[in-house]
């Protein structure tokens, strides 16, 4: 056991990933000796630069498409796409041809492929740089969709991908890359896709939040039990696929449910899992489930506007109070 | 040669001197924590907005980049409005709400600094279009840097503007770097300019941190674009002082050549020189001009400081028309 960061823990799975076979290879835009713009390959290139970790141009439909034409023939790239919303320029190759490729061949071919990406905003870095676009990936039948939590998740989480036969899109908050430390066992585990995890136990009200709202959530539970609230936290680390039975179970015990996610209310997530919900245990909920999220607006520069756009803590507490 | 008056010269000199110190301050309020997000400085790239941007009028159109202070000032902007931007202050170009990287003034032809490396280009495209259609012989020109050069939208955008003709010119700021990534290991041509040819337009290379040189170039393909005959493309050398951000560690070059092009190849330092020598303009004069820039930025910096945040409850205004 060893505590590491976020980024130490997807640091180490592609690190040990590297190891374990000569065909994971990653590439992307300063990912080198610079170690990617939040540094998660830091200190790999003195081993494996120029051998399983390339430096790309500045070419985000190339770098999206070298990845899907290697999984194709033999290697396992995993691509790093410097923010989310650059993925927007490379879409051709992820929803056209990377999500459909199989199918469209009739199963012919596999995309052993993974799109590591940071999401997110908190940081000032405006509307171009903050965006939380994961509902768009799970809307694309052929693509999986992780977006972990915790440093012990991320890693188990990235080895998974890492070994799918699949493209998978993987999107990590950029808050959490320095923020939170876990310990992290010293042998390998994986996690698989479709398992959620229950990220606190309670009775009273199913809380299903994701990536760094899961940490948000988790506050929130700590004040809500303040005022008798016994809240129970679950996130669902893969978006798809999703652990139906996670979340379902929860809300038979609780009666009730809010979903809580960085991205838009509108169309997000939340509105799959709702109506997952409604339509599967509709007569063991107490009262309309409810989805906390960010405004229906572009993310803002300025911190004060920023924070009201985005989802806090305290939203949340007003979301399970109301219910 | 294009023959300048002493006057003009020393408007160019007062335009990089006011990028150069306006940059530095900025750079001291993010050290200071002033300032949130990502800031990009033009830092010892002052000579290529300058230039460019001296041979552009009032009503013809820029776009701009990440890096784009200095592109705003060379363009016309309010330094005042700026810094209150970059601040995230209700008085700022944007109100607060886009900050550094998204710093526009419609009014005066900036179509606004732009987050997406490479996005800028196509609306170039669409700008010069505009222009030509509606038969204004306005002038478009699109700053991006040589890592913006290895986009799909650089390629697709120069092809477009040629085969229809369009009056833009896009200048390359060829500063060595994209982040930690040198030109030489991402760009498969020597000059960015040689990619001119595959679209069937001029192409030039020019020291981007002789201000003189970069201006007689840029008249030349903008008076070009201006007479209908097309679109150019002019690369810039120059040399980025700063990290990629405040803050960049820099693993990925050495503090000698950045040391060394600081003491060498500093744009304003030669420009100085050159206007000393030249008696443009008498040595004691720089110096009153140096100071009266450092107190324009002053004053911008005191306007910041002093303006509100936007109230929060307009945060959803201006997302549709
Ligand atoms: C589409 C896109 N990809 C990546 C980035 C991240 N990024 C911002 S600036 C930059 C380097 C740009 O290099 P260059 O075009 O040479 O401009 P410079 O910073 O040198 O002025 C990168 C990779 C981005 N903002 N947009
Ligand atoms: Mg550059």
């Amino acid at each position: 056991m060893a505590e590491k960061t976020f980024a130490e823990a997807l640091r180490e799975a592609i690190k040990e990933e590297f190891l374990r076979d000569e065909n994971v290879v990653l590439f992307g835009e300063d990912v080198g000796i610079h170690g990617g713009a939040f540094g998660v390959t830091r200190g790999l290139w003195d081993e494996f630069g120029g051998k399983q970790l390339f430096d790309t141009p500045l070419s985000e439909v190339a770098i999206a498409g070298t990845a899907v034409g290697a999984a194709m023939t033999g290697l396992r790239p995993i691509a790093e796409m410097m923010y989310l919303d650059f993925i927007t320029i490379a879409m051709d190759q992820v929803v056209n041809q990377a999500a459909k490729i199989r199918y469209m061949f009739g199963g012919k071919a596999k995309l052993p492929l993974v799109i590591r990406t940071p999401c997110g905003g908190g940081r000032g870095n405006a509307a171009q740089h903050s965006q939380s676009l994961e509902a768009w990936f799970v809307h694309v039948p052929g693509l999986k969709v992780v977006m972990p939590s915790t440093p012990y998740d991320a890693k188990g989480l990235l080895k998974t991908a890492i070994r799918d036969d699949n493209p998978v899109i993987f999107i990590e908050h950029k808050l959490l890359y320095g923020t939170i430390r876990q310990d992290i066992p010293s042998e390998e585990y994986l996690i698989p896709f479709g398992k959620g995890d229950i990220k606190r136990e309670g009775k009273d009200v199913t809380l299903v939040a994701t990536s760094l709202m899961v940490h948000k959530a988790l506050k929130a539970a700590d004040e809500l039990l303040k005022h008798g609230i016994n809240v129970e936290i679950i996130d669902p680390r893969t978006l798809f696929p999703l652990d139906k039975d996670i979340i379902i179970n929860s809300v038979k015990k609780t009666g009730r449910l809010v979903v809580v996610h960085e991205a838009p209310v509108r169309a997000g997530i939340g509105a799959e899992i709702v109506a997952m919900v409604t339509g599967e245990a509709f007569e063991y909920l107490d009262s309309p489930p409810r989805r906390v999220g960010g405004l229906h607006c572009p993310i803002p520069y300025e911190l004060e506007l920023e924070k009201e756009v985005i989802p806090d803590e305290e939203d949340i507490i007003n979301a399970v109070k109301s219910l | 040669m294009v023959e300048l008056s002493n006057e003009k010269m020393v408007d160019m000199f007062k335009t990089m001197l006011k990028i150069r110190h306006f940059e530095l301050r900025v750079k001291e309020l993010v050290l200071k924590g002033s300032i949130r997000g990502g800031v990009h400085l033009y830092l010892g790239e002052e000579a290529v907005a300058t230039g460019v941007c001296a041979c552009l009028k009032k009503d013809d159109y820029i776009t701009s980049t990440h890096r784009g202070h200095g592109h705003c000032i060379a363009k016309g902007g309010d330094i005042s409005r700026m810094m209150a931007e970059i601040l995230g202050k209700e008085t700022g170009y944007c109100k607060g709400k886009g900050g550094s990287m998204h710093i526009a003034d419609i009014d005066i032809g900036i179509l606004g600094a732009n987050g997406i490396v490479g996005g800028g280009l196509p609306i170039s495209v669409g700008a010069a279009f505009s222009c030509k259609k509606r038969k204004t012989h306005q002038v478009v020109v699109s700053f991006f840097g040589d890592g913006a050069s290895n986009q799909g939208s650089f390629h697709e955008s120069l092809n477009m503007a040629s085969v229809w003709k369009l009056p833009v010119v896009y200048v390359c700021e060829n500063n060595q770097y994209a982040v930690s990534t040198h030109v030489s290991k991402s760009t498969s041509v020597k000059d960015v300019s040689i990619r001119a040819s595959s679209y069937g337009i001029e192409g030039r290379s020019v020291d981007g941190n002789d201000v003189l040189t970069v201006y007689n170039t840029a008249k030349e393909l903008i008076d070009i674009a201006r007479q209908g005959k097309g679109p150019s493309l002019l690369e810039c050398k120059t040399y980025r002082w700063e990290g990629h951000y405040v803050g960049d560690p820099m693993a990925y070059r050495c503090k000698e050549d950045v040391d060394k092009q600081k003491s060498e190849n500093d744009p304003i330092v030669r420009f100085e020189g050159y206007m000393v020598n030249q008696k443009i303009v008498p040595a004691s004069e720089i110096e009153q001009i140096k100071k009266e820039t450092i107190d324009l930025v002053d004053k911008a910096e005191k306007f910041a400081h002093e303006s509100k945040v936007l109230p929060v409850e307009k945060v959803t205004e201006d997302i549709f028309a």
